[in-house]
């Protein structure tokens, strides 16, 4: 269940009257304006809109990467802008897998180290560390390339290690930022199923934010951001109500 | 040490920038461990010196003369153990070159006073039976390959002439720092053939019956030959050879100066190092941030990186100028202690985490304040 209209409960993500605003140069720029947003665990939604609406922003103050300029962000009944810096790092560490549009792997690093990465931070043992590993990258079908380096990899295979990097720890939620942006076509559908197999098989909560109606279309969701505001409307763009029926 | 591999494959990304950089410590703890051994030489082994034991001199100077009769006045006073003395004579082998310290011994007392040099019995007494015998350290036999038995001519400086000795005898020291390159003889010999100073020594050496009653011991000769033709000057050895240091000038300030320039010359490599491989890595670390890792994992992360290179170039320094100076002195003599001491290693080792630590910490700290979703935007 998705509600935008602020007035869910007991929601896995509680978003109410978020606002976030930037200065540059002097000026304050209004990025996101009394955003409400309740998502129940397991689903996955897309978060479509032109550039610069926000979509990212949203993205990061979900996982924890920024604060809110005011309203509030609970995760499982856990208020995170009221994290310190360091509870909010373990916070992700425990809870959120991101996957970004450039990849964002550790060049110097193998497939195998760079999803190790985040067992680092556990207290698992090295042989266990080895389990997770070689789970995750055999659910994104790297098992055979794991000792390759980020440049011997395709584009594809990349964005497949990032996944694997994402659910190694077995977070709940998963924050896509366009992540077949950087894509062709097929090595793209390749990364949508495994990111709509997450959901479904392993019911991931999933945010991806995306240009892409034909990626939106694996959500159970899609919401339109613009001007900071959110409504819900189909992957082509047609509003499931109308603009001035939406509750912000 | 899970880590350990992280820190790694980070130095080795850019592997002429980590070699250099570990090359600067090198230099920087070879050139310490230099500075501090000949510190240490040039101290004269103010910390070996004899805490029991005080050196007794003619007021006026290190080289005027005291006469020989005073032995059995200062044998006689309160608290003290033994006497020995001894004459510096000055002389070299073949050529000038070739100079150590040798000097005239009361062979009667000497190694009662000194019995931490190690002497067999019969070479002692082999010592003693020869009139031109003389006992020698191991770095001479190293030095010029003399061996016992063995007739080494020394050309006096002092006391003109070609003085012919036997060698009778080759000390041990228990520590290798107290291996000088020295050449004793029998004070008999010289007062036999000098042609002047006739009845005087050098300086006497005093040992006290307990540390604690050097002070008194001290003042108490001074004030028995005060208004004597011949004034004492009256220190413990280590106060003695930490005067005799000084006469060069002020060491320390000279070798702290020069170190000074070093290290911070060292700071500002290593800094620019570190501040270049962290901005290069921006992205990586706002990218490990967001896996997690806290802020002062990242701050570790990259000082650790720094602690690592500093670790391993500043021991790799330390040891190239361990082994420069297991060769001895270089000087030939000059220089009777050189001797880079463990403690003195592990000084450097301090120093060179010190300044491995204090280089990163200002881009370590800009790492860990970095702001991920800026850092982000920028990869």
């Amino acid at each position: 269940m998705v509600r935008v209209d602020g007035k869910g409960s007991g929601a896995l993500v509680e978003i109410r009257d978020l606002d976030k605003k930037y200065y540059r140069g002097g000026e304050e720029i209004d990025v996101l304006r009394g955003l409400n947003l309740d998502v129940d665990a397991g689903e996955f939604i897309a978060f479509m809109g032109p550039s610069g609406s926000g979509k990212t922003t949203l993205l990061n103050l979900i996982g924890g990467l920024d604060a809110p300029t005011a309203g509030s962000i609970r995760v499982a009944g856990e208020e995170i802008s009221a994290l310190s810096g360091r509870k909010l790092a373990a916070w992700r560490a425990r809870h959120i897998g991101f996957i970004f549009q450039m990849y964002n792997l550790i060049p110097v690093l193998t497939a195998y180290q760079n999803v190790q990465l985040p067992l680092l931070l556990t207290g698992l043992s090295k042989s266990e560390r080895r389990k997770h590993v070689e789970t995750a990258l055999g659910l994104v079908g790297l098992g055979d390339r794991m000792h390759h380096y980020p440049r011997q990899l395709s584009g594809g295979q990349e964005q497949r290690a990032a996944i694997a990097r994402a659910i190694v720890a077995d977070p709940r939620i998963l924050l896509c930022d366009e992540p077949t942006g950087d894509l062709d076509r097929a090595s793209g559908e390749g990364i949508l199923d495994i990111i709509s197999r997450l959901a479904k098989e392993y019911k991931k909560t999933i945010f991806l934010v995306t240009h892409d109606p034909v990626a939106a279309k694996r959500a159970d969701t899609v919401l339109h951001l613009d001007k900071g505001t959110l409504l819900e409307c189909t992957a082509e763009g047609q509003f499931v109500c109308e603009p001035e029926e939406k509750v912000q | 040490m899970k880590y350990l591999h992280l820190i790694l494959v980070n130095l080795k990304r850019k592997k002429l920038r980590t070699l250099l950089t570990a090359g600067s410590f090198l230099v920087a703890l070879f050139l310490f461990g230099l500075l501090m051994t000949i510190k240490l030489a040039l101290s004269g082994g103010v910390d070996l010196a004899g805490a029991d034991r005080l050196v007794v001199l003619n007021r006026v100077s290190l080289i005027m003369p005291l006469p020989i009769a005073y032995k059995e006045q200062i044998q006689r006073m309160p608290h003290v153990a033994d006497v020995t003395f001894a004459t510096w004579f000055g002389g070299y082998y073949q050529d000038m070159k070739n100079f150590f310290p040798n000097y005239a011994v009361d062979a009667e007392s000497f190694n009662r006073v000194y019995s931490e040099y190690i002497i067999s019995d019969e070479e002692w007494a082999a010592f003693l039976a020869d009139r031109q015998g003389c006992i020698i350290s191991p770095a001479l036999v190293d030095r010029f390959g003399f061996k016992l038995g063995d007739r080494i001519p020394l050309e006096g400086t002092i006391w003109q002439g070609t003085w012919q000795f036997n060698v009778r005898g080759i000390y041990k020291v228990p520590r290798r720092e107290m291996l000088t390159s020295e050449l004793w003889f029998q004070y008999a010999y010289l007062e036999e053939q000098r042609a002047f100073f006739k009845g005087t020594v050098g300086w006497y050496v005093v040992k006290v019956d307990d540390p604690v009653n050097a002070v008194e011991v001290a003042s108490a000769i001074d004030a028995r030959f005060r208004n004597s033709p011949f004034e004492t000057k009256t220190d413990t050895e280590k106060a003695f050879a930490a005067g005799f240091a000084n006469q060069i000038g002020n060491i320390r300030l000279l070798l702290l100066s020069i170190g000074g320039i070093v290290f911070f010359t060292l700071l500002l490599v290593t800094g620019n190092s570190i501040a270049i491989a962290v901005r290069e890595r921006t992205g990586e670390l706002a990218v490990m941030k967001t896996l997690g890792f806290s802020d002062v994992s990242i701050l570790a992360l990259v000082m650790a990186e720094s602690l690592f290179v500093a670790a391993v170039g500043g021991a790799a320094g330390l040891a190239l100028a361990k082994l420069f100076t297991l060769g001895g002195d270089p000087t030939g003599g000059m220089l009777p202690y050189f001797y880079l001491s463990g403690k003195t290693l592990v000084a450097g080792l301090g120093l060179a985490l010190a300044a491995g630590a204090v280089a990163a910490f200002i881009p370590a700290v800009g790492a860990m304040r970095l702001k991920i979703v800026d850092a982000l935007r920028r990869v």
